[in-house]
């Protein structure tokens, strides 16, 4: 049902391009009798310049989709496409070269090097590819940000709401095809989390950004455009213009119908 | 609480062998040393205990034979002592011995046997039976030799020239025959069942040792006394002395033992201090690295430690926990380090075998003093070194210890940086008034180990512009990987530094000896160039003295004006040792270009000798003043008739006429030639002649002054390698300590590698980085170390400036050497921990804990 969903919207507006897709993605850890499929059959498509949230609870695999589709990880079987490369095909040179170019991370912590002033830190993945960053596009991602008046202090100096916008500054910062983010409000308070979403929500629809990510929170769900739900590794909901209680009443349904699953997490 | 510590120490294998590391090579070092010590001792124990008799007479007291350097005493003993002496009833048996130092066998293909060091004896044959019961010389094979035209070996030098019984051996002498020949009748072994520490022997029979050296005297340089049964050593002693006339001595043999043992005991102590020396450098740098170690380990489980705070263990609890761990550390690296060391001493005793000195069958005795101050060094070394870590372990707070805050500590505490400033301002105080008080050295030794741990405990401040200037480079070179590299560097200050200093403390040394050594051999380049004006040189290759005929008969060669003769003798003023030189003052003043400060050589004459101003100073002696020196035992009156300093080529404290030296009961045998040719004929021919008088004798050399200018250097030469084979092993133990603190680090900054690795930094850029962050540390170390060692240096050829190294080298090319090395060590000690993090999963490494 889901394949044909996504076959829907992409006959509905041909127009769009695709950022990235997965087709037949499994991910199985372990061996014979002990093995456990985190993914188990995901195609998914996402589309340029949309906001994505991907949900389920814990175990659901939904963050072993995101590591195979940032190349962090490889996919038993299927195929990951990031624009029109396919990942299965890289090596680790290839990988590395293709999430410094042309992905962004941010991460639930941990998102910064210690040693590195904010401005060094955002800048990072541009240094390490000896490339300088479009300053006027700089400009804009930090005043965006807010973090104009932190660029020169080091991360222990940040407060964790900074930390965090600065690494989405970092994601930004380097126009990448598509942004990855992994329970970036996880560790934040509400109106921390709040002023990072709106900073998302902001960059998808100001700079036609793509962003893939996941979380728990219905509320950080309420901010992107699409809602893709997981379950014992299958595709189980695709919801579009999702509000917080639309998105509370179909965790509850999961929930219920993952097989007593632990629930939706905190 | 134990079994948390055994748990801990398990799971941390890796990291706790590569620090338990520096105990074991430390150990090892000073268990080897000991070892290897102990064996020599016994070897030549073996040898006293073997060779000596019941009772001995003497002369006038009984010579070191082991410590004298060559010098024979002419006393002797006439042979109707013997005859007194063997009819007294307490005397089973009195033999006389002839024996004389200096008589070198020469192998089949002409080379040395024995090289230069241990002596090298001939013996006049008797069935003398030592205290060990077993006679002092066993034939073993063939027959007694008769005449002077035969002779026995021992075993151990037959083998080593190559010769079989019937063979005609070669010998070279100091005697009026520098070259004899004799046939091989037989083999000996010498009492003892070990070796003979190189040494080598020769045995003729009494008639042909008397020829050859006491012009066929019937008489004797000692006289070994077996007593008869049921007769006491102190009996026999006490019947011959009072047979004996009044300036003859009698000794039992216990007391030859003894006397002689001290001497042996004294000599290897100095062999033992020597090598304990680079040891307990091993161990200071070994130290570096254990706290290292112990602190990246400790802030590593900072939560690990807080955690067992919060369940109620008390800060003496932790404390010790953490000090449990350096002591099974230390006990599992003493014991690996006192196997290692006997292996270090097979290895030593390998190379002794090889340049002379074989110990033979001694075996390497592994006493228990040698385990005890083993196990005592390596538990001490790493619960000393944990102390502080440990103590910081139970202070850490609770909740910031459970938050497990990533540490960006690193600033030395003020209290600590001014004990730092204090030691190097006072260091350099105490060196200066050392060098300033006419080269005290305990002060100047003082004052370097002061520097040097002023600059460990700075090391972090002052090398910040080091640095800095690896930041600009590395910024220009390897953009964002090397600012990376940098700041790594910088964000522990104090491990960083800890680590170089490691580094430092043994490229300080090297660097010392380094300028010392190149200053000694710019000091001789010139001191030859400057004052030597012979045209050949002839010198011993034996350290000893060779036949004063060679220096008669080259004056006869043609083209040959003249030949200045050198004698040299031990002697002893005030107690303390002295080298005495002898020349013609009328002519060695036209081959060696004497530099008086008071006087002339033409003072020399009488009782009036020139002096080394050196010694003068020393002794508190100026011109006009008398004093006694002390040559072979016999007391000699002087007058100081003027000053020198330093003759450059030829080196003492005292320089005396031949005839004064003769007279003065040294020995009449030649230590260096001064060979002046009058250009009648080219110098090839002179050359040429000369070969022809010294030809088969490779006790001597014939040099020009290039070529002996060359041997001196290689002589200094020599003695550097030997410093910095030993220097090396503290080097070793610091590049462990840079791969320890990588490693360790790496795993402590897990994390961050794996978010640097998901934002797209390359395999390849990883390991770039932690090299990078290497050759920061290794050349942090040896740029602190080189400018340390250079000013030690120059201020140490300051004071040994008046002992002829006057001329200042600095070598900048060797320096420059070890600059590169240190960047090579950064490279190396990096490859391990860089091949490791760039395995790591970027996955796991981004969710570790």
């Amino acid at each position: 049902m889901t394949d044909l969903l996504a076959a829907t919207a992409r006959r509905a507006e041909p127009a769009r391009q695709v950022a990235a897709r997965t087709v037949d993605l499994r991910k199985v850890y372990g061996t014979g009798d002990a093995a456990l499929a985190a993914l188990d059959g995901v195609s998914l498509e996402f589309v340029t310049g949309e906001f994505t949230a991907v949900m389920g609870p814990s175990g659901s695999g939904k963050s072993t989709l995101l590591h195979c589709m940032a190349a962090l990880d490889t996919a038993s079987s299927g195929r990951v496409y990031v624009g029109d490369t396919e990942l299965s095909g890289l090596n680790d040179r290839k990988l590395t070269r293709l999430r410094r170019d042309k992905l962004g991370f941010v991460f639930q912590s941990y998102n910064l090097i210690p040693t590195l002033s904010a401005r060094e830190n955002i800048v990072l993945p541009l240094a390490i590819a000896g490339r300088r960053p479009d300053p006027a596009w700089f400009d804009e991602v930090v005043d965006a940000v807010g973090m104009r008046d932190r660029l020169e202090h080091r991360p222990h100096e940040l407060s964790g709401g900074q930390q965090q916008r600065a690494a989405a500054a970092r994601a930004l910062v380097s126009k990448p095809a598509i942004v990855f983010a992994d329970e970036p409000t996880g560790n934040l308070d509400s109106r921390a989390g709040a002023e990072l979403l709106s900073f998302l929500r902001r960059s998808v629809d100001e700079h036609g950004q793509t962003i893939v990510m996941v979380t728990h929170d219905p509320v950080a769900a309420a901010y992107t455009d699409r809602v893709i739900f997981l379950a014992d590794g299958k595709v189980v909901g695709d919801l579009r213009e999702p509000t917080a209680d639309a998105v509370l009443e179909r965790m509850k349904h999961l929930s219920s119908a993952a097989s007593g699953a632990t629930g939706i997490g905190s | 609480m134990l079994r948390v510590i055994l748990h801990n120490v398990a799971a941390r294998k890796v990291r706790m062998l590569l620090s338990a590391l520096a105990v074991v090579l430390g150990v090892a070092f000073v268990a080897g040393s000991f070892i290897f010590t102990d064996s020599m001792g016994r070897a030549f124990d073996g040898i006293v205990t073997g060779s000596t008799a019941e009772a001995l007479v003497t002369p006038d007291g009984y010579e070191d034979v082991i410590n004298d350097s060559g010098v024979v005493s002419p006393e002797t003993l006439p042979a109707s002592v013997v005859d007194t002496l063997s009819t007294l009833p307490q005397v089973a048996a009195a033999d006389g011995n002839v024996e004389a130092q200096g008589v070198f066998v020469i192998s089949k293909s002409g080379e040395l046997v024995g090289g230069n060091g241990p002596p090298a004896f001939a013996f006049n044959f008797n069935d003398t039976v030592a205290i060990s019961g077993n006679r002092i010389l066993n034939l073993v094979d063939g027959d007694l030799p008769q005449g002077a035209h035969e002779l026995l070996l021992d075993v151990d030098t037959a083998e080593k020239g190559g010769y079989r019984i019937g063979d005609e051996v070669t010998l070279a002498t100091r005697g009026d025959q520098p070259i004899i020949h004799a046939r091989l009748t037989g083999l000996i072994r010498f009492g003892s069942e070990d070796g003979l520490v190189g040494a080598t022997l020769a045995i003729f029979d009494t008639e042909a040792m008397q020829a050859m050296f006491f012009d066929g005297h019937d008489v004797y340089t000692s006289i070994a006394l077996t007593a008869a049964d049921g007769v006491s050593q102190s009996e026999l002693r006490d019947a011959a002395a009072t047979a004996l006339p009044a300036d003859l001595v009698v000794e039992t043999g216990d007391t030859v033992v003894e006397e002689q043992a001290s001497g042996i005991e004294e000599m290897l102590g100095f062999v033992n201090i020597f090598l304990l020396v680079f040891a307990g450098l091993s161990m200071v740098v070994g130290a570096f690295l254990i706290v290292n170690t112990f602190s990246i380990l400790i802030t590593q489980r900072a939560r690990e430690l807080a955690l067992l705070r919060a369940l109620g263990a008390s800060r003496g609890q932790v404390n010790r926990a953490v000090m449990a761990e350096a002591v099974v550390m230390g006990l599992v690296g003493s014991t690996a380090g006192v196997g290692l060391g006997y292996l270090l001493a097979v290895a030593l005793k390998t190379v002794f075998g090889l340049v002379g000195f074989d110990i033979g069958q001694a075996d390497l005795p592994l006493s228990s003093r040698t385990i005890l101050i083993s196990f005592l060094l390596g538990t001490l070394l790493s619960t000393a070194a944990a102390y502080l870590p440990a103590r910081r372990a139970a202070r850490v707070s609770i909740v910031e210890g459970m938050a497990g805050q990533d540490a960006l500590t690193g600033a030395t505490s003020r209290w600590l940086r001014l004990t730092g400033f204090v030691l190097l301002v006072g260091g350099a105080a105490v060196l200066g008034m050392g060098l300033t008080l006419g080269g005290e050295i305990l002060l100047i030794g003082a004052g370097m180990l002061a520097i040097l741990l002023g600059v460990t405990v700075n090391a972090a401040l002052i090398g910040r512009p080091v640095v800095r200037a690896f930041g600009v480079a590395y910024r220009r070179l390897f953009g964002e990987v090397g600012v990376l590299a940098t700041e790594n560097a910088l964000r522990n200050r104090r491990r960083t530094a800890a680590t170089a200093s490691a580094l430092m403390v043994g490229l300080a040394l090297v660097s010392l000896v380094a300028v010392l050594g190149q200053s000694a051999k710019l000091s001789t380049d010139r001191a030859i160039e400057d004052s030597l004006t012979a045209d050949l040189m002839v010198s011993s290759a034996t350290q000893q003295a060779f036949s004063p005929t060679y220096g008669e008969r080259i004056k006869e060669v043609e083209g040959v004006a003249s030949v200045a003769v050198v004698r040299t003798a031990m002697a002893t003023l005030d107690d303390a040792a002295v080298s005495v030189v002898a020349v013609d003052p009328t002519i060695f003043g036209s081959v060696v270009d004497v530099r008086l400060d008071r006087g002339s050589l033409a003072d020399v004459r009488g009782t009036r000798v020139v002096m080394s101003s050196s010694a003068a100073a020393t002794h508190h002696l100026s011109v006009g003043d008398e004093f006694s020196i002390e040559v072979n035992d016999r007391l000699g009156r002087y007058v100081v008739g003027g000053l020198y300093s330093g003759t450059g080529a030829v080196s003492g404290d005292v320089l005396m006429s031949l005839d004064q030296l003769a007279a003065a009961g040294g020995d009449a045998a030649d230590t260096m030639l001064f060979v002046l040719a009058d250009g009648s004929v080219s110098q090839q021919a002179v050359r040429a002649g000369i070969e022809d008088v010294l030809a088969g004798d490779p006790t001597v050399n014939l040099q020009d002054q290039d070529e002996y200018a060359d041997q001196q250097r290689a002589a200094i030469n020599q003695l550097l390698y030997l410093i910095y084979a030993l220097l090396a092993l503290a080097v070793v133990i610091a590049i462990l300590g840079v791969t320890n603190t990588l490693a360790l680090s790496a795993v402590e900054r897990t994390r961050e590698i794996g978010l640097l690795r998901a934002l797209g930094l390359a395999r390849r850029q990883l390991r770039t980085m932690i090299r990078l962050e290497a050759i920061v540390i290794a050349v942090l170390g040896a740029v602190l170390g080189l400018v340390t060692g250079v000013c030690f240096g120059i201020a140490l050829q300051h004071v040994v400036a008046s002992q002829g190294v006057d001329v200042l080298g600095i070598p900048w090319l060797q320096l420059a050497g070890l600059l590169a090395m240190a960047v090579v060590v950064g490279v190396l000690a990096a490859a391990v921990p860089a091949r490791r993090a760039s395995r790591m999963n970027v996955l796991a490494a981004i969710a570790a804990d």
